[in-house]
């Protein structure tokens, strides 16, 4: 018996990177997973590879709907018992060089889909007599990180949402819990590169990046029982680079 | 094989409350554990209790004399590999009730003994090639709470040079992370009447006071290889207290 032995979650962004790393982790563990991703491609064959216990679901994070199809893709599995927000997109730019449509791409993934995905499991939160939800925020939600305007601004949200809906869901059993990554080994930092990517390991304390495995350790711990009581709480995971 | 096994800690305040329930959860997942108090029938009982796995040492933690053995203590097991910082008073007063004696018996105990911890088992840490600490501090810490002037300060210190330690000691391979516990049902709480205590369990999100064991699942997460990107954080387990 493992500890996410016939409990289910949805990962969104879970077709790659730190969602990726979640859904692997907890299939291993135990659990059954729908990953929803705007990737249907890389989506579809992590499902195969990780076999009945994995779903696919289409999810574009900006739509109430397709949010709602996926907790109900989630359901037909069984009680849900918990939701990791990590779809979210990093273009940096610095303030005087973002537009207003980079800024509301930023808005529209990483802070408006943060705040659907929460409204969407709640129903189906209370049905299961309570859950979790991870919502991947930043370091930079922490410390603004330069000439990212928008990136910044989102994660700072997600911040503030995961201890309004903590405050607001705790009654219902529900738990809202946000992570912190520092600079992590992803597809995400291939906007920088090679030159600032190395300056940047410079910058950690613990002077390496960390690992999508690394994150999921901390998000499943948060997922799981033994995090129980915590609720509203920011967890840094960054190698100490927001000090 | 546990995530412990073969590892050895040490746990100052381990006679009762925080500190037993972390000393019980490390033996149970097969790691080897001093438990430093100046509570020495308490603390020789416990160790008894948990059998060779575990010993009781002597340990004022304003003594750095005592730091000393209790790391050579813990040495003779093998090489150290955590160490957390539980001691702490709570003698909650008002500003203007508290005097300068109230206020430095919480200085010396809570906020130099977590300093003196720290640096006595630095060296030991050094001959392991690493290891982690893990300082007590407070929701207090996050946010001020009510008539308890000396013992807030100390726990935003101990919040304070967790984050310098951590930045310090990343280049040795030691992680330094801070707890933040809301109101636990521990034998602290007594210092206040039971008509407080509901009243403080009613202004807790989840309306309910933590355990012990749940503290020592996050304590001992703390401590794992599970964290091992993590430095100079501070994680809140507290109900949802400190939003």
């Amino acid at each position: 018996m493992d500890r996410f032995t016939d409990r289910v979650f949805l990962i969104s962004g879970g077709a790659r990177g730190l969602g990726e790393a979640q859904a692997r982790r907890l299939v291993a563990e135990g659990g059954q997973v729908v990953i929803g991703d705007v990737l249907v491609e890389q989506g579809r064959r992590l499902a195969a590879e990780l076999g009945p216990a994995c779903a696919f679901h289409h999810l574009d994070v900006t739509s109430e709907s397709q949010w709602n199809e996926a907790v109900a893709a989630a359901e037909r599995i069984g009680k849900l018992h918990g939701l990791v927000n990590n779809a979210g997109i990093f273009e940096p730019l610095p303030m005087m060089e973002t537009d207003a449509a980079n800024f509301e791409r930023h808005t529209g993934i990483n802070q408006l889909g943060t705040f659907l995905g929460m409204r969407a499991v709640v129903p189906a939160f209370e049905r299961t007599g309570g859950g979790s939800i991870v919502n991947i925020s930043s370091t930079a939600g922490l410390r603004a990180a330069p000439t990212a305007f928008a990136y910044t601004a989102t994660k700072w949200a997600v911040r503030g949402m995961t201890k309004a809906a903590a405050l607001e869901l705790a009654a219902k059993n529900i738990r809202v819990n946000s992570v912190h990554p520092g600079p992590i080994n992803t597809d995400m930092l291939g906007v920088r590169n090679a030159e600032e990517n190395r300056l940047r390991t410079q910058r950690v304390p613990m002077k390496r990046f960390g690992t999508k495995e690394e994150i999921a350790g901390l998000v499943l711990f948060l997922l799981g029982d033994e995090s129980r009581y915590m609720t509203g709480s920011e967890v840094a995971m960054d190698g100490g680079i927001s000090l | 094989m546990t995530r412990f096994s073969s590892k050895v800690f040490l746990i100052s305040g381990g006679a009762r409350g925080l500190g037993e329930a972390q000393a019980r959860r490390l033996v149970a997942e097969g790691a080897q554990v001093v438990i430093g108090d100046v509570l020495e029938d308490v603390g020789r009982q416990l160790a008894a209790e948990l059998g060779a796995a575990c010993v009781f040492q002597l340990l004022d933690v304003t003594s750095e004399s005592q730091w000393s053995e209790a790391v050579a203590q813990a040495e003779r097991f093998g090489p150290l590999n955590g160490l957390v910082n539980n001691a702490g008073v709570y003698t909650p007063m008002t500003l203007l009730e508290t005097d300068s004696a109230q206020f430095e018996r919480h200085t010396r105990i809570n906020q130099l003994g977590t300093f003196l911890g720290m640096r006595a088992a630095v060296p030991a840490f050094v001959r392991s090639g690493g290891g982690a600490i893990v300082n007590m501090s407070s929701t207090v810490a996050l946010r001020s709470a009510p008539n308890s002037i000396a013992y807030t300060a100390t726990k935003w210190a101990v919040r304070g040079m967790t984050k310098a330690a951590a930045l310090e000691l990343a280049d040795r391979n030691i992680r330094v992370n801070s707890v933040h516990p809301g109101p636990i049902d521990t034998d602290m709480l007594s210092v206040r009447t039971r008509e407080e205590n509901l009243r403080r369990v009613q202004q807790v999100p989840m309306k309910r006071l933590g355990t012990k064991e749940e503290i020592a699942g996050l304590v001992l997460f703390l401590l794992s290889d599970e964290s091992r990107y993590m430095t100079g954080s501070e994680v809140a387990m507290d109900g949802g207290a400190a939003l």
